[in-house]
């Protein structure tokens, strides 16, 4: 876990408050006195997790960001199944990162990524659910001066066993609000879960299928006016000159404005008269020393990394590759390629902000409310308890909407700033979107396996070379580990959550930084999304050179990751690996270690025309150690497969002139549901300590199941 | 210019080439009908005129006439929901949701032309993106929905 929980740390302000916190259950309520703390709408707050209304509905509170991921329903449920709630009056409320910073993070992280949801915060609000449940039931017994282990509860009665008197959460609230919060939480075994681990219903549903659901590009504020905006086509770039007086006199046109050094904004009416009038806005842009950088140039970079003396190690379990590749009866070659990738989310980047002087608050789709709340801070330049963000559904994220430098956060300050009192809400353009993507890290990847006399696999070098996220995103963290991006070896690093799952005798997998000057982002999966591929296709690679079965080869290296050669085997079995293929019909198959889940596909193929590619069956396994929705669980997991085979059919973003030349869904495609065949899931769970993600494993297996199937069908790769 | 949108008449004070998609949210102030791509790639913007399903971002509001617009705010009759959106909440459909209203009314419309579709039918006429992949979960509710008539 080292790797992800060291870059969780952001802005100087929510460090310095994270010294003076800590989880939830730092925070102690006094005795007695007037200091229950309140929700909006004044119920007393029992813990920070839970309010409760006096008609006896809870109100569980949120901070993880939803995105149609589904994990603030998955959280409410466990947060309920400690509190023993009645789930039919559960509603969710989210306090907002200014809030947290003014109790000294009482919630805690609110960064959602890294599909740590569930997994990271599930032992905190736990016990946050468990304590106010303890609350509760002691409230009731001092009522009835009994002793509290003669009550129970359940569905938000409290019953006092002995004499049968029963009352409900909603009527001893206030009296638990002022009780202090228990230190000793025990917590429910799994097995005995009733409302956590069950195949329950979203929360958020109803609003979804009615068109009452709020996103930020939907927000209405009194005044409000509507922003459109062009940043600089060529990533570095800058304006030069734009002439506002030529669009001044359009219709609803209010203002033109500079955004920082790259960006210019129409403040109008509307947003389609804010766009229509800056597509006529003449510009001149400076367009900086990346004017003519193209995708050929960046591979060549890259190319050159494939070889280089100087690389950062992730993996050297042992033994020496030279030597042993040297000493081999047979070697094996191949180099391997992925693409920049945008995110696409299907709600634009966009944000409103109201500024005064006094008061800076942004309503707009975070993934990281806090780290959201770090570039209000600096882009308003105000203090911290005169800034606010107010979170909304997010219209996707996929990573997109996490913290990245200069972009649409500070952007919708930046703009609103020059109207102050005005709240104005910026949207991107589809096209703006895909100019300015926070794109999927490109990488090249070159790897020499040595097989000996009886084809097992003795040595393996996996050279990467290419993009690393964390060098422009965190570059503290590349800084601490001495120039060395430990997230570029998800999936394929030493040790922790993104462990290699082969045991080779002789290993060196090491990466050369070759950074460009394309903006990078944690695109859903992140880095397992090429490592997967790189892996796992030149595993069938080597087992075809050793005169192998693809499952076979693998098993054999797999005696020492037994979670592993688990979900591999439960994939094999349902695909019918050992039975031959229907005619026509070519299958391959793929497995990974990431974000602490074990994880593998199979799937089922036929190719026309030399590259037409029908997708007939594909059977995903994981085991996340534990499930706390599984019907969430299988539609993560089927729709992670679309993403990852959308990205592997038709999503690649090309740079030609310093910018990137798709535009829009014409040049950059997402599949259909007429190409999607059913994700036969198999969930498999095997407890531990470890809690497993589930947002974004399984999409790394999308890709080399299906290279692997269509190098079967048609002899290439 | 005067538009009927589920049934309400409304005065809109437009140029006459804004597409339908932007006076709908942002002349009439009903935002279920969602910005995807501007170029009728994704469908989010789908609703419905005279029955008929429509790519909003890319109809100029001239073009509709005294045409009956139907949005997502719109299907339900009264506070009896479409049994798509029936469907949709049965079988938890929704993941992000911006691309759900587009969807469902596109499969609204498909269930009006062919009350039972088969999957082949399903194919050929819902190619709504949906970049969370709720395929599998679409396709489940239109037959259930199908089988609700």
């Amino acid at each position: 876990m080292t790797a992800i929980a060291k870059f969780n740390r952001r802005s100087f302000l929510v460090s310095s408050a994270a010294l003076g916190g800590g989880l939830a259950l730092g925070l102690r309520l006094p005795p007695f006195g007037p200091a229950v703390v309140r929700a909006a709408d004044g119920s007393p707050e029992i813990t920070v997790w839970v309010a409760i209304r006096p008609d006896n509905t809870t109100l569980i509170r949120a901070v993880r960001a939803e995105m149609g991921q589904g994990t603030i329903t998955g959280l409410a449920q466990l947060i309920a199944e400690e509190l023993d709630c009645d789930w039919s009056k559960v509603e969710i409320e989210y306090p907002t990162p200014g809030q947290s910073v003014a109790r000294k993070r009482a919630w805690g992280e609110f960064s959602t990524g890294g599909s740590r949801g569930v997994r990271q915060s599930n032992e905190y609000v736990r016990k946050g659910g468990a304590a106010a449940r303890m609350m509760l039931v002691q409230a009731a017994a001092n009522e009835w001066k009994v002793p509290a282990s003669e009550c129970t509860a359940s569905n938000s009665v409290i019953t006092h066993k002995p004499s049968g008197r029963k009352t409900t959460y909603g009527k001893v609230a206030e009296a638990a609000a002022r009780l202090e919060q228990p230190k000793d939480v025990p917590l429910k075994d799994p097995k005995t879960w009733k409302i956590a681990g069950k195949p329950l219903k979203r929360l958020d549903t109803a609003k979804k299928v009615n068109g009452t659901m709020v996103y930020g590009t939907d927000l209405k504020l009194p005044g409000m006016l509507n922003a459109a905006i062009k940043d600089c086509p060529v990533f570095g770039g800058k304006v030069k000159s734009f002439d506002a007086a030529r669009v001044g006199g359009m219709r609803g046109v209010k203002k033109v404005v500079q955004v920082g050094d790259s960006g210019v904004a129409v403040i109008a009416d509307t947003w389609w008269n804010a766009k229509t009038a800056l597509e006529q806005l003449p510009i001149v842009w400076d367009e900086g020393v990346s004017a003519k950088v193209s995708s050929a140039d960046i591979a060549e970079v890259l190319k050159a990394g494939l070889d280089a003396e100087q690389a950062f190690v992730g993996n050297q379990a042992g033994g020496d590759v030279k030597a042993a590749l040297a000493g081999a009866a047979k070697r094996i070659e191949a180099v391997y390629a992925y693409p920049f990738q945008n995110h696409a989310c299907m709600e634009p980047m966009n944000a409103t902000v109201r500024y005064t002087p006094d008061k800076c608050e942004l309503w707009g789709p975070t993934q990281n409310g806090e780290g959201a709340f770090a570039q209000v801070l600096e882009a308003s330049g105000l203090a911290a308890d005169k800034v606010d963000v107010h979170n909304v559904m997010l219209g996707g994220g996929f990573g997109r909407r996490g913290t990245y430098p200069d972009d649409y956060v500070r952007q919708a300050v930046l703009i609103a700033k020059q109207m102050p009192g005005t709240p104005v809400k910026m949207i991107w353009s589809r096209e703006e979107d895909m100019a300015h993507g926070r794109y999927h890290p490109v990488m090249q990847c070159k790897l020499v396996g040595g097989l000996d006399a009886s084809g097992n696999l003795a040595a393996l070098h996996m050279r990467l070379s290419g993009q690393s996220i964390l060098a422009a995103v965190r570059p503290e963290v590349v800084q601490a580990q001495k120039g060395r991006d430990p997230l570029s070896f998800q999936g394929v690093f030493e040790s922790g959550e993104h462990s290699f799952s082969y045991t080779v005798p002789n290993l060196l997998i090491d990466h050369a930084m070759r950074n460009t000057h394309v903006p990078p982002g944690f695109w859903r999966g992140v880095n397992i999304n090429q490592n997967a591929v790189f892996i796992e296709c030149f595993m069938d690679e080597l087992a075809e050179a050793a005169g192998q079965d693809a499952l076979e080869f693998r098993r054999k290296l797999m005696a020492k990751h037994p979670r592993n050669l688990g979900v591999l085997n439960a994939v094999a079995e349902r695909i019918g690996w050992s039975k031959p293929a229907p005619s026509g019909v070519y299958r391959g198959l793929a497995h990974l270690h990431c974000f602490d889940s074990f994880v593998a596909a199979a799937c089922e193929i036929s190719v026309k025309d030399g590259n037409k590619v029908k997708v007939h069956r594909i059977v995903a396994a994981t085991d996340p150690g534990y499930a706390v929705n599984p019907a969430q669980i299988e539609r993560q997991v089927a729709g992670s497969f679309v993403y990852g085979l959308s990205a592997l059919f038709f999503q690649e973003c090309t740079v030609k002139d310093g910018r990137i030349e798709q535009t829009n869904f014409h040049q950059y495609n997402s599949m259909r549901i007429a190409q999607m065949p059913k994700v036969e899931t198999i969930l498999m769970p095997t407890g531990g300590t470890v809690w497993g993600g589930i947002g974004e494993p399984t999409i790394c297996v999308a890709a080399p199941a299906v290279l692997n199937a269509f190098y079967r069908a048609t002899g290439k790769r | 210019m005067r538009l009927t949108i589920n049934g309400k008449s409304h005065e809109v004070d437009v140029d006459p080439t804004t597409p339908l998609l932007w006076v709908i949210r942002e002349q009439v102030g009903l935002t279920g009908t969602k910005y995807g791509c501007g170029i009728a790639q994704c469908g989010a913007c789908t609703v419905h005129v005279n029955g008929v399903p429509m790519r909003s971002c890319s109809v100029p509001v001239s073009a509709v006439g005294d045409g009956k617009i139907t949005t997502i705010e719109g299907l339900a009759s009264g506070k009896v929901l479409h049994k798509v959106q029936k469907a949709w909440i049965d079988h938890d459909v929704p993941q992000c949701g911006y691309c759900q209203s587009g969807m469902i009314m596109a499969v609204a419309a498909l269930l009006k032309a062919k009350p039972k579709p088969t999957d082949a039918d399903i194919d050929a006429s819902i190619t709504n993106i949906c970049r969370c992949g709720t395929f599998q979960q679409v396709r489940e509710a239109i037959h259930a929905a199908a089988k609700a008539a």
